[in-house]
């Protein structure tokens, strides 16, 4: 076994353990603070009425669900060039956590959409462009649990998240061609005049930190999972050898 | 490659099974959905290019894990990848293998199947138009995700599920160019864009399939 | 204490609840998993020490 297989994990394992209850304290505060204000001392909207609350879960989990991917596309780039496993092991630990962020993004739409637009769902670009993230986001896992050797499965899910990441993008423009939506501009830009007005611009901000840091958190305790599986199989190849 | 190109037609021709089976499945969508939704003609031509194009895109699905899964098992795949011969050349030749015995007789057959959706007269060119140019897409794209399963036992159901969300950006505009020329209106730019998406994936895609290719033979 | 919620009350509590509803499923999956994996590196660590020593 070489150097690599402990010198890298070992590091990640002392440094994540030593992070990890600061982040999760982050998250729970940041959460707490910013989910408790926004449902409890944000005014409603005068068109949207009390649905605008929902804004506080829905922006945050989309833009989540998109940076989880480009987080893998990260990690899976730096398994395919410098080959440290626990890069691949994070982007297999991301994945689950992308797809759950979809799921809140595409719910709180949902929900949201029934009073406003009439329509649980509707074929809008973001909205199908979500969708089709979502699908891949399911192939991807299914890919990782389909494979039985390790490194197979980090090289063969690394290749695919870039040419899903490029697909992805092209699905985007695609779907924009093709339908014109009802969903509404960017909620958070630097071009002021667009944005959300101040009363919701804090409460949205410390939201969208506490996902950031729930993402952080749930990335670095599934990956210490992961690193600990592989350890596992290693030592009952091992034992068997033995 | 023209040798590679000869065999793999002669095989797939040969084994039944992979040619007929696609077009057949292509006539029986283009059967069955006036079937469930009725005979009414308006209706009809007006999901007559979706339907067109979803049809040949499952069409297209069912003979992909044949394109990798029996070289494996025999072994000549380790020899195409050990040959002089590149393996992304390889791997590009055997998608136009797949093409010419699935994506081609499904552009011919194509208009014969509009016929019973009632699709509109001035559809027709742009129904062959953007299937010609749209299928090898499909077929090297297809590749693509045989490469990334070859290697599993189950890999058909995995295959689909890997394969489709890719298959998003060709469906839509190569469908999007028939409903457009089924009204008679602009067809351009949806044709460009399917176009340049049909040569940048045979340009760049054979790359990563051999990449592929080359873990699951490893 | 509760905000007057309106006509859409319904709409914004299903939409918190089922957000939170999926994301302390996640947590708790993966809370569960990695205790799993901890017991059984431990135990398996602890059986290679008693072989070892």
């Amino acid at each position: 076994m070489s150097i690599w297989e402990y010198a890298n994990p070992k590091r990640f394992m002392t440094t994540s353990a030593a992070i990890l209850p600061w982040v999760s304290a982050l998250t729970v505060i940041c959460l707490a603070t910013g989910l408790i204000w926004g449902f409890f001392f944000t005014p409603d909207d005068y068109k949207q009425g009390s649905t605008v609350k929902i804004i506080y879960l829905h922006v945050p989990a989309a833009l989540m669900a998109i940076n989880a991917w480009m987080m893998m596309l990260v990690t899976s780039l730096i398994w395919l060039i410098r080959r440290h496993h626990v890069s691949a092991l994070a982007a297999k630990a991301a994945a689950p956590i992308g797809l759950t962020f979809t799921l809140v993004a595409l719910v709180t739409g949902a929900v949201w959409g029934q009073p406003m637009w009439g329509t649980w769902w509707a074929w809008d670009p973001r909205l199908t462009s979500f969708l089709i993230l979502g699908l891949f986001y399911l192939g991807y896992i299914a890919l990782w649990q389909a494979i039985d050797t390790p490194d197979t499965a980090a090289d063969l899910t690394s290749v695919l998240c870039l040419v899903g990441s490029v697909f992805a993008l092209l699905s985007r423009y695609a779907v924009n061609f093709w339908n014109q939506g009802l969903h509404q501009g960017a909620s958070l830009s630097l071009d002021k005049e667009e944005n959300v007005s101040d009363v919701f611009y804090f409460p949205l901000l410390i939201c969208i930190a506490g996902f950031v840091a729930l993402f952080l958190t749930l990335v670095l305790l599934r990956t210490r999972t992961e690193i600990r599986a592989r350890r596992v199989q290693a030592l009952l190849a091992r034992d068997r050898m033995a | 490659m023209i040798a590679l190109l000869l065999r793999d037609l002669r095989l797939a021709i040969r084994a039944g099974g992979g040619f007929g089976l696609g077009l057949a499945f292509f006539l029986l969508v283009a059967v069955l959905v006036p079937l469930g939704v009725g005979p009414e003609p308006a209706t009809l031509a007006k999901i007559a290019p979706g339907i067109l194009w979803v049809g040949a895109l499952l069409a297209c699905l069912l003979s992909l894990d044949r394109i990798f899964a029996l070289d494996f098992e025999d072994g000549s795949l380790d020899l195409l990848a050990t040959a002089p011969m590149p393996l992304e050349g390889a791997v590009a030749v055997k998608s136009l293998a797949h093409w010419a015995v699935t994506g081609l007789p499904l552009t011919l057959a194509s208009p014969v199947l509009a016929l019973l959706l009632n699709l509109p007269p001035q559809g027709y060119l742009w129904l062959v138009a953007s299937l010609a140019l749209g299928t090898p897409a499909l077929s090297v794209i297809g590749a693509f995700g045989a490469a990334l399963t070859v290697g599993l036992k189950r890999g058909g159901l995995l295959l689909s599920l890997l394969v489709l969300p890719l298959y998003v950006p060709t469906l839509i505009f190569g469908a999007e160019v028939v409903k457009r020329g089924a009204a008679g209106l602009e067809v351009g730019a949806p044709l460009l864009l399917l176009a340049g998406i049909t040569l940048a994936v045979t340009a760049l895609l054979p790359f990563a399939s051999a990449a592929a290719i080359r873990v699951n033979l490893r | 204490m509760m905000p007057d919620l309106g006509k859409y009350a319904a709409a914004v509590l299903t939409a918190y609840g089922a957000s939170i509803g999926l994301i302390l499923a996640l947590v708790g999956l993966s809370l569960w998993r990695g205790k799993r994996v901890q017991r059984v590196l431990r135990d398996l660590e602890e059986r290679q020490a008693r072989r070892n020593g």
